[in-house]
């Protein structure tokens, strides 16, 4: 890690949801760093927390019925103790967030154009006309053909691919410094998947952004991400730069995801090692390791005590939650690399 | 859109057509009494009766009396002559029509002004004790029936019966031509009264739009972008939760202006509802069809807008 | 392990009113699926990929008989049944299934798993009896590896996983010859999805099925699949081999897709990835001559926008309708 200060630094972010039938740890304990015009993928799957994490980070998340504890350093601020006004002013203009579903995500009565107006005069103190001059530059910045028009039209009048920049060009109105983008190609074809992350990364560059991209896709990760979390059960159970994460997993749960799924890099007739069982729920995790009841090589004191996050022997920059000894990891996945992978 | 609303224009007619014929056949074809006789009025002699009948037409096949009615209607807006009174229908309803739009548009008001930030801050503060009590009320609103809380209004508030004398009673309706204070404060107590269910359920119905509006992921965007909390319950909330509540408010004004028959009754207000019981009442054929008319025609024409005005309000639905 | 042909579509076109009742003004429809040919042979896993409108699950549909063609014929088992109704569709019905999507939205909440997996026997007369059912049940259940104790449990209490081998269950378990997978794993999670891959071909292996399998994530149907078709608008535009498809496209839209698709692995970032441009043309108004020819960076004008290519054997196998093949 670079010994400039972090942009962004999550320590111990715990949210809790309290419901009838008990509470729900969705994010129990996560800490990462995040430099300047870097690039972190948060991967996990349905109910690892990877979303919600992004959103308490946000200040989004249904205070009713949450509890949220921990850090969130950001421009030299704890971003979960500023009061709701200040976190407000930075919400769309030092940090933004994209969502998955554009057509849902976009306001089904405005204009296109008045939505990204919007987003500029609730920052900066300008006139309508320049708030619509920045909203037009922004679309063709984006790629919006015909971007003039398009202002005065509406959400539903535009594809997939399309909605999405206009969500993206939205978000960088007003050049934040980091980026959140929560699952932003899942609902796309595609094609249109490779334009957009396309963008992204070119967008990312020109405005000096750091990006936090959240996904269940190892493959897009591995092509935009500098580093990666893995997250289950609300806990990020590896952290490495992306290289590593391929290259030298340390943890079972990402072994099993490298393992299960079917890549075009990989011969054809491959089998799928599948993870056994299901995600867990989070009401009630049982104690000790949450992956313990799919790991192959859990142990009886797995099931007991909570692991932590650790450093790898010789690299600092890798950190894992694991039980089993750094050397004994070592050993199981040289034994899993099958030869063609090598 | 043009093309839509000539289309609809067309169906418009249609369907008044097909009111007027029905009223017609149930009226004339299946009277509990004889017109003739009703016309004639106590102790008519049977000639009398008979030169009524052939006067009237009555003895003319159904479809020609119904074709020589539509003929009227339609070239001389005549809808024919009361019974009980002589008068013209036409004339009567005519004249009493500023009163049932007055009752309609100022309950109207007390309304929307009442429904619209109680239903907004019961849905932003849902559980509170606001919004528990006010749900609650409204509930107890909507299940009174009018014309018991118009006199149970009365009985506490009228300034000559009233428990507490603090608004006009009954029988206190002037024109606002005539007296614009007192028609004003004639109509104070019947406005509460007529707008108290109203509001009540639009109030309940704005909640609960607004509700699901505010879960769906615009908002959250809308959040993300750092707006205020403020223009995004209005500008984001409430601007995509309005759209139904547009509809239903087109079709109760079309309702109303067909004349609030109980409330108009209690009140002694003599708004067209009124006029309407009344030519039940005494069985006036001409003068309930005529009210019929009317109703059906604003109820379809408010159908018309209210379609309309939701192409206007969601961009979603383009009428072709 | 592939035979004679079990499936046999010639020429099937599905056209769409689009919008309200447009009809009658003739401009707007949809075509959704325009001339398409193919055959499914007996044992083999054919996948169909595209991207959205490309026509690929009304075609699945088309094959099941879901849907009326427009035009065209469909032929099972060397029998036509284009314009099959009544009770021999009905009795079709037993031989061909489909496993849907969505395993949230595809079964029935206020049935109990026992009674969604006894329908198919008493639909078509089979296991009478309550005793005899529930054994089918039960058995049908092991077999996709659900417990059978469950079985009196509702559908809202099993896991995404476990409801999409219900949707399994229920597909074979009159034994068909045909299933039709639309999109099976495509909303469930990473590590779940190898689950239900793996009894599919287990599945596949253990009852000599013949599987359509309908997918938009290219790497699932290398894995899964023998031979896969590629649609673009409601035409196929590469029929091959998988092994050749993936190895060596002919169709500049196959090569687009493939350079598209994310590789897990952070060596290939400096790959060169070819960003296709523009948009997809709207399926009311194709593209005229090669459909695809408006987003080709290989297009020649005059040719490929004038002519439309037919599905063409090309030298190394396999089929492309293109008038300009890669590596030709």
């Amino acid at each position: 890690m670079t010994a400039a200060a972090p942009l962004l630094r999550v320590e111990d972010l715990r949210v809790h949801f309290d419901t009838d039938d008990g509470t729900v740890r969705a994010v129990d304990g996560i800490s990462y760093e995040l430099q300047r015009g870097r690039v972190l993928g948060i991967v996990g799957e349905s109910g690892s927390g990877k979303s919600v994490s992004s959103l308490a980070i946000m200040g989004l998340v249904d205070g009713e019925r949450a509890r949220i504890s921990g850090r969130v350093e950001f421009g030299g601020r704890d971003l979960l103790a500023l009061d709701p006004e200040a976190m407000r002013a930075v919400r769309g203009n030092e940090i933004a967030m994209i969502f998955q579903d554009p057509l849902s995500s976009l306001h089904p009565f405005h204009r296109v154009g008045d939505q990204l107006a919007e987003a500029v005069r609730a920052h900066r103190d300008v006139s309508r006309a320049q708030a619509r001059a920045r909203a037009l530059e922004l679309l063709e910045l984006v790629g919006i053909p015909d971007a003039r028009r398009r202002m005065d039209g509406y959400a539903h009048e535009l594809s997939g691919g399309m909605r999405q920049r206009v969500m993206i060009a939205m978000a960088l109105v007003n050049e934040p410094a980091l980026l959140i983008a929560d699952e932003p190609t899942t609902a796309l074809d595609v094609t249109v998947q490779a334009q957009i992350l396309d963008l992204v990364g070119r967008l990312k560059d020109e405005l000096g952004m750091a990006v936090v991209i959240i996904t269940h896709d190892l493959g897009i990760v591995a092509e935009t991400a500098d580093e990666i979390a893995v997250m289950y059960a609300g806990r990020i159970v590896e952290h490495a730069p992306v290289a590593r994460i391929f290259g030298a997993p340390e943890h079972p749960y990402t072994w099993g995801l490298l393992a299960s799924i079917p890549r075009l890099d990989a011969p054809r007739g491959e089998e799928l090692v599948p993870i056994p069982g299901t995600p867990p729920s989070l009401l009630g995790l049982p104690r000790g390791c949450a992956f313990a009841p799919r790991c192959p090589y859990a142990q009886p004191r797995h099931h007991e005590v909570d692991p932590r996050a650790e450093p790898v022997p010789g690299d600092p920059a890798h950190v894992v939650a694991c039980l089993l000894e750094p050397a004994q990891r070592r050993r199981l996945w040289a034994a899993l690399r099958t030869p063609e992978r090598a | 859109m043009a093309r839509y609303i000539l289309r609809r224009i067309g169906w418009t007619v249609v369907l008044l057509a097909l009111v007027s014929a029905v009223t017609f056949v149930i009226f004339y074809a299946l009277p509990s009494a004889d017109p003739a006789v009703l016309r004639a009025g106590r102790q008519a002699s049977p000639e009398l009766v008979a030169q009524i009948r052939a006067r009237l037409g009555l003895d003319d096949p159904l479809v020609v009396q119904y074709w020589t009615y539509m003929k009227d209607v339609v070239l001389h807006f005549d809808f024919g002559f009361s019974y009980q009174s002589g008068e013209s229908v036409r004339a009567a309803i005519v004249s009493r029509l500023p009163a049932t739009i007055s009752m309609t548009v100022g309950a109207l008001v007390i309304w929307l002004a009442t429904a619209l930030p109680i239903g907004v801050i019961s849905a932003i503060r849902r559980r509170s004790l606001l919004d528990r009590v006010t749900m609650t009320g409204a509930l107890l609103a909507i299940s009174a029936p009018v014309y018991w809380l118009a006199l149970v209004a009365l009985y506490l508030f009228a300034s000559d019966i009233g428990v507490i004398p603090i608004f006009d009673g009954a029988n206190t309706y002037v024109g606002i031509t005539q007296d614009p204070v007192q028609w004003f404060a004639s109509l104070l107590l019947p406005w509460l009264v007529l707008a108290a269910g109203f509001s009540a359920f639009y109030a309940r119905l704005l909640r609960a739009n607004l509700v699901e509006v505010m879960g769906e992921d615009y908002i959250r965007t809308a959040r993300a972008k750092g707006l205020p909390e403020r223009r995004v319950v209005w500008r984001h909330g409430v601007r995509a939760a309005i759209t139904p509540i547009v509809t239903v408010l087109g079709l109760d004004i079309g309702v109303l202006l067909g004349g609030s028959i109980l409330t108009e009754s209690v009140f002694n207000i003599p708004g067209v509802g009124r006029y309407a019981y009344d030519a039940i009442r005494t069985a006036d054929l001409p003068a309930i069809q005529g009210t019929v008319l009317f109703a059906a025609f604003f109820i379809v024409v408010a159908n018309l807008v209210v379609d309309i005005a939701y192409a206007f309000l969601d961009p979603r639905v383009r009428y072709g | 392990m592939t035979g004679d042909a079990l499936v046999e579509v010639r020429d099937l076109v599905k056209h769409f009113p689009a919008g309200g009742g447009a009809a009658r003004r003739g401009a707007g429809v949809v075509h959704a699926v325009d001339g398409v040919s193919f055959d499914v042979r007996a044992g083999e896993t054919l996948g169909i990929v595209g991207e959205s409108g490309c026509g690929k699950t009304t075609t699945a549909r088309l094959m099941l008989r879901l849907v009326d063609p427009t035009a065209g014929s469909i032929a099972f088992a060397g029998e036509d049944i284009t314009h099959l109704s009544g009770g021999r569709l009905k009795a079709l019905r037993r031989d061909m299934q489909m496993v849907f999507q969505d395993p949230y939205s595809s079964l029935n909440p206020r049935q109990s798993i026992g009674a969604i997996l006894a329908e198919p026997f008493a639909i078509h007369g089979l296991a009478r009896g309550e005793g005899e059912r529930r054994r089918a049940v039960q058995e049908l259940m092991e077999q996709v590896g659900l417990n059978p104790e469950h079985y009196n449990r509702y559908p809202h209490e099993f896991s995404g996983g476990q409801r999409q081998r219900i949707g399994v269950a229920r597909a074979i378990a009159l034994r068909p010859r045909l299933v039709v997978a639309d999109e099976p794993v495509s909303a469930l999670d990473v590590s779940i999805q190898a689950q239900i891959l793996n009894l599919l071909r287990a599945l596949q292996r253990d009852l000599g099925l013949t599987i359509v399998f309908i997918a938009h994530d290219l790497a699932v149907v290398r894995h899964m699949c023998d031979r896969i078709a590629v649609m673009y608008l409601g035409k196929i535009v590469e029929l091959a081999t998988a092994d050749e498809l993936y190895a060596r496209p002919r169709h500049p839209y196959t090569a687009a897709l493939l350079s598209a698709v994310p590789v897990p692995d952070p060596a290939a970032k400096g790959r060169v990835r070819q960003i296709l441009g523009g948009d997809l043309p709207s399926p009311t108004d194709p593209p005229p001559g090669c459909r695809f020819h408006t987003r080709c960076p290989r297009a020649v004008p005059g040719h490929c926008d004038v002519v439309e290519p037919a599905l063409e054997a090309q030298a190394a196998g396999g089929a492309a309708a293109c008038h300009y093949p890669l590596g030709a």
